[in-house]
């Protein structure tokens, strides 16, 4: 019987062959945390051990309210410096280097066969390049600073094909959109969900990043692609360290395979207030929206920023609409504005802010008013996600985003080709 | 273990973390009496003003869904809940619930046959839940995690297994406060 991904890479760090359902306590290969190390390293202080287990085993990124908008994330972002400088950890970015899965990626952390773990939900984003990424909590960074040691069990592996190739104006995330409208936000829970087919085989590592990030929202412990040549030519140069890809068997046992063909998908959105409330724009165009959320680490990358600029050249972000737009990360923010995009957008009336998650989870930077609608490229939407439960959160892809800015309404962006 | 004993608070499928412990508030909000206060926040505006010690929180499919954020679990411990039953857990969820001490319970129905605002009885030793409808049995966790629930928690379970001495509270299922 062959092996999948994860049975593969989590029975080599157990030091034994491991099938789904076992339970293992490994050391990962690194551990991310981002503004919540504050919370964790205090968490740590309480075990009692005084030096962590490994310090070039963290990966600290400052993103989820940078700069601080006010001085309790101020005083949490102080502690987390004082904290990795205290411990050596090396592995430490601070306000300006942008959104922690993207900087996972673009470092050269994420690499394929590697084991990583992340004090966030979407830590499953790693899987786009072949790791194997999922999200812990926070009294388990504590344990890994002290121990090094993680239990996880054995997931499970759901495998979703996507047939045929996309038409033009549909991208990677409304395929993800139409999966978990499909497989439902409960669907891959406590499962490993591989994402195969021509069309992920198309993808780019940052298309193929967008469905790793929302296998959290099927309720997946990690998403994978598998990798090919795309993927080496993307981690060869970033790489931090030696890696070996690792592949399902071609036996391996799958507890569910979906086949969905993506050959004549519409643009889709995510309505109001589960991920799973997938409607086609088309059924949906005309709502009216007051901000538009071009960011997060779903959809911010420079592709993302290509199609928007497309879209947006020469016109201009309807006047009753704030398009609110952040980088995924401080190297995309310096290819969008080489590339001329970031002047597009700006020219257009979109407001230009730094690579980080912005609204996404309610910190700052645009939160909704009370019965106003936010459009969004990120990964959720429930009520209150963006800091104000008398809010509305619609997602979408980049280029849904930039048509319904522009009209001041949800729209098909086919109409902008 | 301890018998939890109180009344429910009933919910539906699909509780997230963000309407159980909001967003804005992960990185400001460590207080066990002040992450109390915001316990449901999003939900259920009542549900913080009047849970009592013990109250048990019923809820359908998945509850927990979303977030990695561990206040989640946490904050209904502060609360004073003395378990979550639902027909199923997110998986972040039900690893936080563990690592903190909060005794998470599947029992699908169960979950059908309760009613808000009844008392239910829940023997966390043999498995069973008791209410008016009658008597429900659910399973244990499984082998490798119920030494972490057993010390009431992952930080305590971590001290023991490190040969440290336990603090105050320790052992009893109230160890929350190491943990914020």
């Amino acid at each position: 019987m062959g092996k999948t991904f994860v049975e593969k890479v989590l029975g080599r760090k157990a030091g034994r062959a491991v099938t789904a359902g076992e339970i293992v306590e490994v050391v990962p290969d690194y551990a991310m945390s981002h503004d919540n190390t504050a919370a964790i390293a205090k968490t740590f202080a309480s075990i009692g051990v005084a030096r962590l287990y490994d310090p070039n085993l963290h990966v600290v990124i400052l993103d989820h309210a940078s700069p601080p908008p006010n001085e309790k994330f101020a005083e949490n972002h102080r502690e987390v410096r004082e904290f990795v400088k205290k411990h050596g950890i090396q592995n430490f970015y601070d306000v300006q280097r942008g959104v922690c899965h993207q900087v996972m990626v673009e470092e050269g952390f994420a690499l394929p066969g590697l084991l990583i773990v992340g004090s966030d939900s979407h830590s499953t984003t790693y899987g786009a390049v072949g790791a194997f990424g999922t999200g812990i909590g926070r009294s388990e960074m504590a344990v890994i600073m002290a121990t090094g040691r993680i239990w996880l069990r054995v997931p499970e592996t759901m495998r979703v094909v996507f047939r045929g190739t996309p038409p033009p104006g549909v991208s990677a995330k409304d395929i993800m959109l139409y999966a978990i409208g499909r497989i439902g936000v409960e669907g891959a829970n406590y499962m490993a969900v591989e994402f195969a087919g021509e069309a992920v085989e198309q993808m780019s590592v940052s298309s193929r990043m967008v469905l790793a990030n929302m296998a959290a929202e099927m309720g997946a412990k990690t998403g994978y692609v598998e990798p090919d040549e795309i993927t080496l030519e993307y981690v060869r140069p970033r790489a931090r360290r030696e890696f070996e890809v690792v592949k399902s068997d071609p036996d391996a046992t799958y507890v569910r395979v979906h086949e969905l063909d993506v050959s004549a998908l519409e643009p889709l959105v995510a309505c109001p207030h589960a991920v799973d409330n997938v409607k086609p724009v088309s059924e949906v165009a005309g709502t009216r929206i007051h901000q538009v959320f071009f960011g997060s680490c779903t959809n911010a990358r420079l592709e993302d920023f290509e199609v928007v600029a497309r879209i947006l050249k020469g016109r201009r972000v309807h006047p009753e609409v704030r398009m609110l737009v952040f980088p995924a990360s401080q190297q995309v923010y310096l290819d969008a504005l080489r590339a001329g995009y970031l002047e597009i957008l700006a020219e257009a009336g979109a407001v230009i802010l730094n690579a980080n998650c912005g609204p996404c989870m309610g910190s700052h930077q645009g939160i909704p008013a009370n019965g106003e609608v936010s459009l969004s490229t990120s990964n959720r939407n429930f009520r209150g996600r963006q800091g104000n439960r008398e809010a509305e959160i619609y997602l979408c892809s980049p280029a849904t985003a930039a048509a319904s800015a522009i009209r001041g309404v949800i729209s098909d962006p086919r109409e902008f080709l | 273990m301890k018998l939890v004993r109180g009344r429910v608070w009933k919910y539906g499928d699909d509780v997230n973390t963000d309407v159980i412990f909001p967003g804005k508030y992960t990185y400001t909000v460590t207080d066990p009496v002040e992450m109390a206060s915001h316990a449901m926040e999003d939900l259920d505006p009542e549900f913080a003003k009047s849970v009592q010690p013990g109250d048990v929180v019923v809820a359908g499919r998945n509850f927990g869904c979303g977030s990695s954020r561990e206040q989640a679990a946490f904050c209904l411990k502060y609360a004073g809940v003395g378990a979550v039953v639902a027909k199923s857990f997110s998986r972040i969820y039900f690893r936080n619930a563990i690592n903190a001490g909060l005794p998470v319970i599947q029992a699908p129905e169960a979950v059908e046959a309760i009613e808000a605002g009844e008392t239910v009885e829940i023997d966390l030793e043999r498995g069973e839940l008791r209410c008016k409808a009658g008597r429900f049995s659910f399973p244990r966790l499984p082998e490798a995690v119920l030494g972490i629930f057993a010390a009431g928690g992952l930080i305590p379970y971590t001290r023991q297994r490190l040969g440290l001495a336990p603090r105050e509270g320790e052992g009893t299922g109230t160890s929350g406060e190491s943990s914020r």
